[in-house]
């Protein structure tokens, strides 16, 4: 085993990690925000990377295909908000229904099971390509760190706004948030949308990386996500209690999971189980760190006992 | 201020689990009246005041909030109207939010949620001003989380919020069942002062018989989902704990040994 190889791999792995972050963001806001497990994130990840690259090799301006992911991202979040609150279809359960039709709609988006993008012929904003060798501002870990600080620059200021609050509220206790004049539902609806908006545009960015969409994509990424937000507390939450610093702590829980990651693949642990690895690690930490979690609980907390 | 009109409800219907648990019950309150309601357990004293504020629809009747009828407006939107103290002092606040963001969720009930800052320091300093009131040391501790504090405290807070933005009608469900004695008639001994001095017009669940007759100008006694008994003024003031066990008695046929009522004479 060669350190110098591990070393060698270490950048890119906080590339990855930094925009499976962003991902990760998207998780906390549904999981500790709102209190619901959303599954949605392993089709609207691949949605977002779909329409990216779609809208790229169409020639679109690759801001323009990342708007576009989001929004795409935005409507997936929109049909889960709707099959929860207002068809009263349990969260888990809707999350899986919209991931599923997904399936066909990133297919039909890209129109095969992949799409590759050449990032000699279309500007790209991040590339696996950007990670060394290259002017500073274009690295691609300083560019999403960029994107993700503006990112939490954000999410921090809306979830201190009136409406903000009122989501929190929600996910906190939707029986005191209603007798507070708060349309919970709607809420809901918007945390999902704003949520899968996120994953989407890390599926986008993703997408640049990698240089090419493909439909398993976001196979797993709930786990990931999940891993991200509990990684970041158990490491951060102590230290970090501004909600602005506890995002942070995600996304750099995020970049510890792929850190860790690289060092199995390193130490010669077959690839094909490294999700079966992910998921024990994540089953476990689960337990170790919170009882009573959203997964095990899909039910609103708050609700008569 | 309150006209309700005749409203019935029933759960489960048409399983094994049917429960009627209003039958066709009119109840008008005017403005300012205090009104403590009592009655056995299952007697639809909370079903009462759910309906009221709109957890679910009624299947009849109608219900009138100063004039207005709200009888199809979802829950959110009757919480305009409404201030709400529960039962379980878990349900009245957000325990992962601050003692501060508490209050400002409250201060804009009925009002549109803007993407302008959720509070600001002026609103900050009336709050202060409020706890320091309530005389439970909140007022320093206003950025801790609801959630550290006491059941006795979160029920003084919910209060506070309920009435922070005056309701046209404060919806108290056996608000100091789940405290110590001690912790309850601090409460009340509270809940009467805000209301008091805010003259609000007030709907009181309490098991406790003492407080129903003490408390408020008015008192009703519900049984099988209908006002048995419907007291106020001098007549009110006279009763005792026997007259309304005897009332109890006559009007449910005797049925009431079981019940936790006996226990709070």
């Amino acid at each position: 085993m060669n350190i110098g190889s591990l070393l060698n791999a270490l950048p890119g792995a906080v590339a990855q990690g930094l925009i499976w972050g962003i991902m990760a963001i998207g998780v906390y806001i549904t999981y500790r925000v709102l209190d619901i497990a959303d599954l949605t994130v392993d089709g609207s990840l691949c949605t977002g990377g779909a329409v990216c690259i779609m809208l790229m090799l169409s020639g679109q301006n690759v801001w323009v295909a990342m708007a576009g992911a989001m929004a795409a991202g935005m409507l997936a979040g929109l049909v889960t908000g709707v099959f929860h609150a207002y068809m009263g279809i349990q969260p888990i359960l809707a999350g899986i229904l919209t991931q599923l039709g997904l399936w066909s709609v990133n297919l039909k988006i890209m129109g095969k099971a992949n799409q590759v993008i050449n990032v000699d012929k279309y500007s790209l904003l991040v590339s696996l390509r950007f990670i060394k060798n290259v002017p500073f501002f274009k690295n691609t870990i300083l560019v999403v760190a960029v994107i993700t600080i503006l990112l939490i620059g954000i999410l921090y200021w809306f979830f201190g706004t009136e409406l903000g609050c009122s989501l929190r509220a929600t996910g906190c206790n939707d029986k005191m948030a209603r007798a507070q004049g708060i349309n919970t539902n709607f809420g809901r609806v918007l945390g999902l949308m704003i949520s899968n908006g996120l994953v989407a545009f890390s599926g986008a960015l993703l997408s640049q990386y990698q240089g090419f969409a493909d439909i398993n994509m976001g196979r797993g990424a709930i786990v990931i996500g999940l891993a991200a937000v509990i990684i970041g507390e158990a490491v951060f939450g102590r230290v970090f209690h501004n909600f602005a610093l506890l995002l942070l702590g995600v996304s750099l829980g995020s970049i510890i999971y792929y850190l860790v990651l690289q060092v199995v693949i390193w130490l010669g642990v077959d690839t094909d189980l490294l999700k079966l690895l992910s998921a024990l690690i994540v089953a476990v930490f689960l337990w170790q760190f919170q009882s009573g979690s959203a997964l095990l609980k899909p039910s609103r907390k708050g609700g008569k006992r | 201020m309150l006209e309700v009109k005749n409203i019935s409800k029933t759960f489960n219907l048409g399983t094994v689990n049917e429960k009627q648990a209003l039958r066709d019950l009119s109840l008008t309150l005017q403005d300012g009246d205090f009104v403590t309601v009592i009655g056995g357990n299952g007697a639809g004293k909370s079903t009462l005041l759910n309906a009221i504020a709109g957890t679910w629809m009624v299947d009849e009747g109608r219900i009138l909030i100063d004039g207005q009828d709200v009888t199809k407006l979802p829950e959110y939107k009757r919480a305009k109207f409404l201030g709400r103290v529960f039962q379980d002092p878990m349900n009245g606040t957000a325990a992962t939010m601050g003692i501060e963001e508490n209050l400002a969720l409250a201060f804009r009930r009925g009002d549109r949620r803007t993407l302008k800052n959720g509070i600001n320091n002026n609103e900050r300093k009336m709050y202060r001003e409020l706890l320091a009131r309530l005389g439970l040391g909140l007022e320093n501790r206003m950025t801790s989380k609801v959630g550290l504090l006491s059941g006795g405290q979160r029920q003084a807070l919910t209060l506070l919020m309920a009435t922070l933005k005056k309701p046209k009608l404060l919806l108290l469900d056996e608000h100091t069942a789940a405290l110590d004695p001690k912790t309850a008639a601090k409460v009340l001994e509270t809940t009467e002062t805000i209301v008091n001095q805010d003259h609000l017009t007030t709907l009181m669940i309490t098991h406790n018989m003492k407080d129903a007759i003490h408390i408020g100008n008015r008192l009703i006694m519900m049984s099988d989902g209908q006002i048995i008994y419907d007291v106020s003024g001098e007549e009110k003031k006279k009763l005792t704990v026997e007259d309304l066990l005897h009332k109890f008695s006559e009007a449910s046929g005797g049925q009431f040994a079981n019940d936790r009522m006996m226990l709070a004479k």
